[in-house]
């Protein structure tokens, strides 16, 4: 339903003001100029409406004045006097005047029907008047467009050169378009956007566009996704293919004898095969986050219990390694809508490259925060390490995929180079941010922060 | 909504304001073709960028003559003078990004045969994307008159002049390994260093943003660490 309180209903600009109803937001008016305009507009209204009982009583006087002979400016006053007489009828008038429905009634009738079916609509729309101003949208389009708001043209919130051509040439000669276009950021998007003129058959003068959009990116990504892999995977894992098949024909060939030989080269090739397994694994997930990156999560989460199950999957890691983790939360119950597994991941990831590049005998603290300032409460989940650090240079690529560190001990620790793209991923998938700081010979801090979700605030989700 | 005498003033604003954020999508678009362009080696999507170019053109005179006639007629003063200072100078920022992409496009179209290096192109992916939401948040920021989102804009430039400076680093270190292709790394080099003149361009235009909201300047220092200009490499001596 179209919420009062979000700014979704009625415009006021002057142009609609018989198409809409002019009592709506007048309120709101505080130009004097307007509240003139409207007042016009609203005598005006009143005479058209009563347009047939004015006309009438003009021809009873006309034929009352021929018959018995008035003179002319009396029957303009006494018509005049009858014009004011009509024009002060209330709204909705006796009980004899209901005959001569106001169009006005009428037209709001139809937005009230307008209201109710784009809100049954499966996909985001706006109503637009000719000139592109903002008349009234879906729960949908609010969603897409977080300040959408009536009044303002939609260049305020869509700028895509494509759509505002459409909206332009959009008329009685070009009734319906299909333009598409494509987003690459906050996060990759392509939309069908089709736009329709509207006309009101009872108000020649009044007309607006219906603007749908549709999301194409679940088709697009598919094939994209396909060649991507590919393309990704076949250069990480031609390598350490390339290395089992050298140890396979020395095995075959100059070290078939040797027993030394055989035991280390076997525990190499499966090294590499194993690395080739987790690549495989990791590429898929990235996958699998990139192909929903446009959906938002919807279910409520606990944070603490992620990050503690995350914890305790790494602890023989972190024996092994001689690093302490320690876990550091002020909070009790911590709730964000989100996706359990991939957050899990992302838990998972950090805390294991704390640890893999932390110096042994060191600590990893993971620090769970709560930020207010300004709208909206966040949750900041901090992993901070005190290994070497990170070098500045190489702090903004850290997120790249196969990103390595040039002259770092990342290939021989086994890393696939993903770790962190998924956590990248995953971030922006739930709307979330992603702050990463290093100094070296200090240690790093990686901080998610997303925004939390208040059970009892959201009842009507 | 503010309040006008003349609602005919009001509509000229808004008009202006459409056609700021019209030139934006225009540049916005030029951006994401050419940066597609030259990651997806597409000389065919770098000519339409080429050809649109005018079309940004076009508009900042169409802006220009606007402004200026808006500002005989009407007299501005305060807020009102501000949006139209603002407009002119936003309108000359948004044609340099549509400029600085028309000159990607071409150099996509001259690096389109030859097989880009992955990992260096991985880095480009990054520093053109993180351009286009700069671009984004910014014309976001104007349209909204969000001045905390073109706080966080100017702010962030940080982060573009980071990438700047590792990419021109690995380029430099590539040119180096790999003479035969340096004519290559030269157009990269250049297409690098565009991406990161439009992510300047953006900074401006947030600074003027908040100047068109608030009426005073972003005091501090504006952060920058691109430090290319100081860099000195020494190139290995053959022996």
């Amino acid at each position: 339903m179209l919420n009062p309180e979000k700014g979704q209903g009625f415009s006021h600009t002057p142009h609609t003001a018989s198409l809409l109803s002019p009592s709506a937001n007048a309120a709101r008016k505080r130009s004097f100029d307007a509240r003139l305009q409207l007042r016009l507009d609203r005598v005006w209204n009143h005479l058209w409406v009563r347009r047939w009982l004015i006309v009438l009583s003009a021809l009873i006087f006309m034929g009352l004045s021929a018959t018995y002979g008035i003179p002319w400016y009396a029957c303009t006053l006494a018509l005049a006097a009858f014009a004011l007489g009509a024009a002060l009828i209330p709204r909705g008038g006796l009980p004899l005047l209901a005959l001569t429905r106001a169009p006005a009634d009428a037209g709001s009738e139809a937005i009230d029907v307008a209201k109710i079916l784009i809100d049954a609509l499966p996909d985001p729309a706006i109503v637009l008047d000719r000139a592109g101003t903002i008349l009234l949208f879906n729960g949908k389009a609010g969603d897409l467009f977080e300040s959408l708001k009536p009044g303002f043209h939609i260049s305020r919130v869509l700028r895509n050169p494509q759509v505002l051509d459409a909206l332009t040439e959009c008329g009685s000669k070009l009734p319906t378009q299909t333009a598409i276009f494509s987003e690459k950021v906050p996060f990759e998007r392509h939309m069908a956007a089709t736009v329709s003129f509207l006309r009101f058959p009872r108000e020649p003068r009044n007309s607006a566009i219906l603007l749908v959009l549709h999301d194409l990116t679940e088709q697009r990504r598919l094939d994209q996704l396909r060649a991507d892999f590919i393309a990704n995977a076949s250069h990480e894992i031609k390598t350490p293919l390339t290395s089992i098949l050298g140890f396979i024909e020395t095995l075959r060939g100059a070290a078939r004898q040797d027993e030394a030989a055989r035991e280390r080269f076997l525990a190499i090739m499966a090294q590499q095969a194993e690395r080739m397994a987790r690549l495989i694994d990791s590429l898929m997930s990235l996958s699998r986050v990139e192909m929903r990156a446009h959906l938002k999560p919807q279910d409520p989460v606990q944070i603490a219990e992620l990050v503690a199950e995350a914890r305790h999957a790494l602890e023989p890691m972190a024996a092994e390694a001689e690093i302490h983790v320690e876990v550091r939360s002020q909070l009790n119950s911590v709730t964000v809508l989100g996706d359990k597994d991939e957050l899990t991941q992302v838990f998972l990831n950090l805390i294991h490259n704390a640890i893999k590049y932390g110096r042994p005998g060191g600590r990893v603290v993971v620090d769970v925060n709560r930020i207010v300032n300004g709208s909206a409460p966040k949750i900041s989940i901090a992993i901070e390490d005190d290994g070497p650090g990170i070098a500045v240079q190489h702090l903004p690529r850290l997120t790249e995929r196969f990103y390595r560190i040039p002259g770092s001990s990342a290939l021989e620790k086994g890393g696939t180079g993903l770790g962190l793209a998924i956590v990248k991923h995953v971030v922006n998938r739930h709307r979330g941010e992603l702050r990463i700081s290093s100094q070296e010979g200090i240690g790093s801090k990686f901080t998610v922060i997303l925004a939390e979700h208040k059970a009892d605030r959201d009842g009507a989700a | 909504m503010s309040e006008h005498i003349s609602r005919a003033f009001e509509e000229e604003l808004r008009t202006l304001d459409t056609k700021i954020a019209q030139m934006g999508g225009l540049a916005e678009q030029a951006l994401s073709r050419a940066i597609d362009a030259l990651n997806h080696h597409d000389p065919e999507l770098a000519e339409t960028t080429l050809a649109n170019d005018r079309a940004i053109d076009r508009l900042e005179r169409v802006i220009e003559d606007l402004t200026i006639s808006i500002i005989g007629r009407r007299q501005p003063v305060a807020g009102d003078l501000r949006q139209l200072i603002t407009a002119l100078r936003i309108a000359g920022h948004l044609e340099r990004i549509g400029d600085l992409a028309k000159n990607i496009a071409k150099r996509a179209i001259a690096v389109a045969v030859e097989q880009h290096p992955k990992h260096l192109m991985l880095g480009f992916t990054h520093i053109g994307e993180t351009a286009l939401r700069q671009l984004k948040d910014v014309l976001d920021a104007y349209s909204q008159r969000d001045a905390a989102k073109a706080r966080r804009v100017w702010q962030q430039d940080e982060e573009i002049d980071a990438m700047y400076n590792s990419l021109y680093r690995e380029l430099l270190t590539t040119m180096m390994e790999e003479p035969a292709h340096v004519g290559l790394y030269s157009h990269l080099l250049f297409c690098a260093k565009n991406l990161e003149r439009i992510g300047d361009h953006a900074t401006n235009i947030a600074e003027t943003t908040y100047y068109l909201i608030h009426g005073t300047v972003l005091a501090e220092e504006r952060p920058t660490v691109d430090n290319t200009s100081f860099a000195r490499l020494t190139v290995p001596s053959k022996s």
